[in-house]
């Protein structure tokens, strides 16, 4: 048996989770150290197991299988094909990142407060979750996948109600009443989802008498499995909410918002960057293969409201005078995009949309963690009570408007990219939705120019003027994020091509062929 | 005699007991209402055997004696303390459950 | 050969690169870089355009594969340039006066704190519009086509601290981007109708027919209206030609290089460039044809009524893009001439706005025409420089706007038929308005009395408006000088290309036969003789210069402006484009905006929140169930055995 590799890249962020809250409490650096050296180690493991993956070879690869709970035919099963390695490798990409740019988020409070901070906790939590979003990018057992898309909300729930930001315009008071207000509303929806989705889980179940994602598509491919229908409708709805939920798409989108704007930057960066993309990817994966036919008859509804998502979230982007609500609403807006690349069922829609989700996570990174930067600094999310810090901090408005640049998907940049895929993918089958979310792209600039425009141009305000520029740590953040924006925008090959195979494969799952040129097919 | 009459009075001793234990404040008269009851379903345990002439219902509510007996002796210990913290042994001062 | 083409946009990229990234320590040396590696691609042009010459007519493309870029199944986007004669005439343009320009700047940013970032933006610039001109597919094009649009915003919004130029950054860019989506729907038109974006299998290459004919006329129209749309924003054409005067908050080299000679032309390159698709679609040329006269006209007015040097010419340059953008509407009978015009009018616009900032370096940054005059003793270069640009614009005899500017109104009336006519008489309309205005500024600035003396320049509240050069003291009275020869070396240069390249172009007819293998060329039949043309566009230059003198050259100019006709304010205001984009899309937007975000939080939040409130309720309702009383629980026990016994009972008895 050869080395287990995909769970060695969760095994690691967990023992170190382990290891990292089993720090004495006076020791805090030395707990910071180490999770950010486990953090590393797992990047590599995942840098391994994407030189070791092999895009031309079989879907699945790096595969595991053990039985686990043999009366139900749960089994362990782990395993990658393109679409998952990409996302293993940008959680482990992104993760040092936030614990970099959180070092000093769960320091204790100066002294005379008399609240307890585990600083060990913080960088335990993160690790978890990146422990439980890795398994869940790999995991091709149904259940093994429910297990964990189920389990990573505890630890992002003490993180955002445990480590939030204490900027807020009330006094601190009215921040920690916010922020349990935030962790709560995160987890009921996602729990609400995480159960309709056990029902459905069960029902599967019923109907299939396994859990395994390859041998139920195989059967589902072969026609040795038939399911009524009602049943793959029901079903299929089942797993959908739950990742509508935390994709998440409108109208289930309302506790984003909520939840980035009260958790601290770093941890921001983990909801939308890492966590969410769990949604997307799992609609990808198990929507599309378990229910081909449910997913073809849902399709002009989820249409619908992916494109209602890309407008409405910047609509209300351009609304919010809080940086990290904006940038939420944003996000919105961005899986929107995702959601209907998914459903656009063609090449370049899916491509699209997995590079979507890779430099989604980059390019939120870069600005959010900028943007926890500058209120870090001043103390407040409010976007009125910033200006003109391009003045005295340049670099830092640079990076700034790099981040924003990326999110309106300026070309030269990886967003733009995917996006563009997405929006001829669509096109090529939905030419009206199409054009709707091409309107999207002119709301984007409006609310990140807006943005910037408030907060970093005109005269500067006097509570802003001695604000200091981006530190060595900060600047180590900022610039590999920056780095990887400029070059997937203008080299986006690699990735692509990891990525084409399953897309293909995941397309010919569905019976879903591209529509042909219209040339081509006058011909 | 017929031994649906034994019924009838197990019937009624236990409308007899459920009503002290419904109204009554006092935790002895509560306590001993209770064993009323139980003792009603002995009784009515006792007739059944006798008239299906097998034993299982005479040696059920010999297991039923040795739980009143139990129940007796673990009851009346709360009882006492609660009377000795409280100085009352009404139920309804003992809604907290804490002394 | 071809390898040097990517060289060609390497070198400002790598120029962007250093100054942006460099830090502080490029501070004293960073103009110089920017200015070597902007001439560096200038002569790596020269060799190229030798390369070409010496090739013969038809084998005048090169083309360069760079590497595969977007590798998606049935979709293949690359990184590739192509090099033929309507880019060689580009990438001449846009280096050698984005090259003088760089050298304007050394003077004219000399006392900026920041200047190293500016070389770095102009430098980005330059970068971005020769891939622009350079791309072989859409795609990439449209990398470039934004490319000088984030150059444009970075560099309008140069001066950050000023919220009118930060404004009118996030202006241009926004407007900029509504063009941008007629890009990206077109590109995904022929996307979806050829299966390519790529130059040579749609436009066709080395003499090969591309495959753009073979889409229905509706598909061509689509895509046709698609990119007049991008053109539209790019170039300032009417509907969304509002950003172009606000875009005058940049520094004045910025003007005359991005939004006078090289990116408000890109527009009509894309149309030019897309000649196939357009020829195709009659009725969206004729919607070009329509836009440009339109503008033209549009333009000019607006010109003619602001008292703000650069604003006039930009409103000028509106105009003039005007014609390009009308004669690359007539199809084979303008591409041409709107490429000759474009090229000609870089030289002279770029010129005029050189010129207008050398004034403005004279007079303490002050911008208003009404406090000039008389500067003719005072800034000798400047004036025979701007002179000549201005000889040039109203296209007077031999110099180059008169031959570029007058084969455009030939072949206007050459369309044939009714549209013809009116498209003519639009454009020599034009020719009698721009006399006027051009002449108007011209007077108010270098002629009559010195309105500048005895009077502040300034008001102490008001910010310097060119804070490059706030060293000069801000309140005291103006004391007019010549520019250093640093600047007013690149303006004798522009100037000489003012006068002679429209002459040098036409003897020959050169740039037609140069051009000709890309575009195509065809007559026309005009109804009327060139001659008659030439006449007519002769009388209407002197009727419009005659007025200007009549108003402003024999009547002293008041300092204070008169309230003037409704026209004269309606074109103050940008013909009320201003307010109608401020009523409906700036108001109603926040209002939109406002009211969706009130509806997230009461309705969709709302439907959560009240459920969870709900929810709460009942279990407290259902909590005082739970009171503790012994006797209420036995209440209850008692309740549910009744009930179970009589549900037993019931359902016996059923």
């Amino acid at each position: 048996m050869s080395f287990p590799l995909l769970t060695a890249t969760a095994v690691l962020p967990a023992i170190g989770a382990v290891a990292t809250a089993a720090v004495p409490a006076a020791r805090r650096n030395a707990a910071k150290a180490l999770a950010l050296l486990f953090s590393l180690v797992t990047l590599a493991l995942a840098i391994v197991v994407l030189v070791r993956f092999d895009p031309g070879g079989a879907r699945y690869q790096l595969t595991e299988s053990h039985s686990w709970i043999a009366e139900f035919g749960v089994r362990y099963e782990l395993g990658v094909d393109g679409i998952g390695v990409a996302l293993v490798a940008l959680t482990a990409l992104l993760i040092p990142f936030v614990i970099l740019a959180g070092w000093h988020d769960a320091d204790p409070l100066e002294t005379g407060s008399k609240r307890w901070r585990p600083t060990q906790g913080f960088f335990a939590l993160i690790l978890a979750v990146e422990a439980m979003v890795i398994l869940s990018f790999e995991a091709t057992d149904v259940f093994l996948f429910y297990i964990f898309f189920e389990a990573m909300l505890i630890p992002m729930y003490f993180l955002i109600g445990g480590f939030g930001d204490r900027a807020h315009e009330h006094g601190e008071e009215a921040a920690s009443t916010q922020r349990s207000y935030a962790a709560v509303k995160f987890l009921l929806y996602n729990l609400v989802g995480g159960l309709i989705m056990l029902a459905a889980v069960i029902g599967l179940y019923v109907v299939a008498g396994n859990f395994s994602l390859a041998e139920i598509a195989q059967a589902r491919a072969d026609g040795t499995l038939h399911m009524a229908t009602s049943t793959e409708r029901w079903l299929f709805l089942g797993f959908f909410f739950a990742f509508a939920v935390k994709a998440p798409l409108w109208p289930l989108h309302t506790w984003l918002p909520n939840a980035m704007g009260e958790a601290t930057a770093p941890v921001a960066v983990l909801i939308t960057a890492v966590v969410d993309k769990v949604g997307t990817f799992a609609m990808l994966r198990f929507c599309l293969q378990l229910f081909p036919e449910a997913s073809k008859w849902a399709t002009p509804v989820i249409l619908v409201l992916a494109v209602i998502s890309i407008v409405y979230g910047a609509l209300l982007a351009v609304g919010q005078r809080d940086i990290k609500r904006l940038v939420a609403y944003a996000s919105i807006s961005h899986f929107g995009f995702i959601i209907l690349g998914i459903f656009a069922m063609t090449s370049q829609g899916q491509s699209g949309a997995t590079l979507y989700m890779v430099n989604h996570g980059i390019s939120t990174a870069a600005l959010m963690l900028v943007a926890g930067f500058l209120i870090s600094r001043r103390g407040s999310r409010l976007i009125a009570d910033y200006g003109g810090v391009q003045k005295v901090a340049p670099v830092l408005a640079g990076t700034f408007l790099i981040g924003g640049l990326a999110t309106l998907s300026l070309p030269g940049l990886a967003p733009f990219v995917s996006e563009f895929l997405v929006l001829v993918g669509t096109f090529a089958r939905y030419p009206a939705i199409g054009i709707i979310a091409t309107f999207g792209i002119v709301l984007a600039a409006l609310y990140t120019l807006v943005l910037y425009q408030r907060t970093m141009t005109g005269p500067v305000k006097p509570e802003v003027s001695a604000m200091p520029d981006l530190r060595a740590r900060e600047l180590v953040v900022v610039t590999p994020l920056i780095v990887l924006l400029i070059f997937l925008g203008v080299y986006p090959k690699p990735v692509t091509d990891i990525v084409n195979p399953a897309v293909k494969q995941t397309l010919s799952d569905v019976h879903k062929k591209d529509p042909k040129p219209e040339v081509e097919a006058a011909k | 005699m017929n031994p649906v009459n034994y019924l009838y009075l197990a019937a009624l001793l236990f409308t007899i007991g459920a009503t002290g234990v419904l109204i009554r404040r006092n935790a002895i008269v509560v306590f001993m209402c209770i064993e009323l009851m139980l003792n009603a379903c002995n009784l009515a345990f006792v007739t059944f055997s006798r008239m299906h002439g097998n034993l299982d219902g005479q040696i059920i509510a010999f297991f039923t004696m040795v739980v009143a007996a139990a129940e007796v002796v673990v009851g009346l210990a709360i009882i006492v303390s609660l009377f000795r913290s409280r100085h009352s042994a009404s139920v309804d001062d003992a809604s907290l459950m804490k002394l | 050969m071809e390898n040097l083409i990517a060289l060609l946009i390497a070198a400002p990229l790598l120029g962007a690169a250093v100054l942006l990234v460099g830090g502080r320590r490029l501070d004293a040396v960073g103009q110089w870089v920017g200015t070597l590696l902007s001439t560096v691609s200038f002569v790596l042009g020269l060799v190229l355009f030798g390369d070409l010459l010496g090739r013969s007519a038809e084998d005048r493309t090169l083309t360069q594969h760079l590497f595969s870029w977007i590798p998606v199944e049935g979709f293949q986007a690359d990184v590739g340039f192509r090099l033929d004669q309507l880019s060689m005439t580009f990438v001449l343009l846009i280096t050698g006066v984005g090259s003088l320009i760089h050298l304007y700047s050394v003077g004219y940013m000399e006392h900026d704190e920041r200047r190293r970032r500016f070389f770095g933006y102009l430098n980005l610039f330059l970068a971005a519009m020769l891939l622009l001109v350079l791309a072989d597919n859409y795609l990439l094009l449209y990398v470039g086509w934004e490319g000088v649009g984030l150059a444009s915003y970075l560099l309008i919004g140069f001066w950050q601290h000023k919220p009118s130029a930060a404004t009118a950054a996030k202006k241009a860019f926004l407007v900029n981007r509504v063009g941008d989506m007629g890009l990206s729907i077109a590109i995904m038109l022929m996307f979806t109708t050829f299966g390519t974006f790529a130059f040579g299998p749609l436009l066709g290459a080395e003499g090969q027919q591309g495959i753009a004919g073979d889409a229905s006329e509706g598909k061509l129209t689509a895509i046709a209206l698609m990119l007049l749309l991008a053109a539209c924003g790019k170039s300032a054409q009417v509907p969304l030609q509002s950003w172009l005067g606000d875009a005058m908050e940049g520094p004045t080299p910025v003007s005359a290089l991005i939004h006078a000679a090289t990116m408000v032309t890109a527009g009509v390159y894309l149309i030019v460039r897309s000649a196939a698709i357009f020829n195709g679609a009659p009725d969206a040329q004729l919607v070009v044809t329509v836009v440009g006269a339109v503008t033209l006209l549009f333009g000019a007015i607006v010109g003619c009524a602001k008292d703000d040097i650069k604003k006039a010419l930009a409103g000028s340059t509106m105009s003039q893009i005007g014609y390009m953008v009308l004669a690359a509407g007539l199809g084979p009978i303008g591409y041409v001439f709107a490429i000759m015009h474009l090229v000609t009018h870089g030289f002279f616009k770029a010129g005029l706005f050189l010129g207008a900032g050398s004034v403005m370096h004279g007079m303490n940054d002050e911008v208003d025409m009404r406090k000039y005059g008389g500067l003719r003793k005072y800034m000798p270069v400047t004036f025979v420089t701007f002179g000549l640009g201005y000889l040039a614009i109203i296209g007077f005899p031999g110099l180059s706007g008169f031959f570029s500017k007058d084969k455009i109104i030939e072949a206007a009336f050459a369309k044939g038929g009714a549209e013809g006519w009116i498209l003519g008489g639009c454009a020599l309309l034009g020719a009698a308005i721009t006399a006027y205005y051009m002449t108007r500024v011209m007077l108010m600035t270098f002629f009559g009395e010195e309105r500048w003396k005895n009077q502040p320049t300034r008001s102490p509240e008001a910010p310097s408006a060119e804070p490059a050069a706030a060293h000069h003291g801000e309140h005291a009275e103006p004391h007019p000088h010549e520019s250093p020869k640093v600047m007013t070396i690149p303006m004798i240069v522009l100037a000489f290309g003012s006068v002679f390249a429209g002459g040098f172009f036409s003897i020959g007819d050169r740039f037609l036969h140069w051009l000709e293998p890309v575009t195509g060329h065809s007559e026309g039949d005009s109804p009327l003789s060139v001659a008659a043309v030439t006449g007519a566009t002769m009388v209407c230059l002197v009727i419009g210069v005659g007025i200007a003198y009549a108003q402003y050259g024999r009547r002293p100019v008041p300092v204070v402006a008169p309230r003037g006709s409704l026209l004269t304010r309606a074109a103050r205001r940008d013909l009320l484009q201003d307010d109608f984009n401020h009523v409906v899309l700036v108001r109603g937007g926040e209002h939109l905006t406002r009211s969706l975000v009130y509806v997230d939080h009461t309705l969709v939040d709302g439907v959560v929140n009240g459920t969870a409130a709900s929810v709460g309720g009942l279990s407290g309702r259902l909590r005082r169930l739970q009171n503790g009383f012994a006797r209420s629980y036995a209440v209850s026990m008692f309740g549910g055995a009744a009930v179970l016994v009589a549900a037993t009972l019931l359902m016996r008895a059923v």
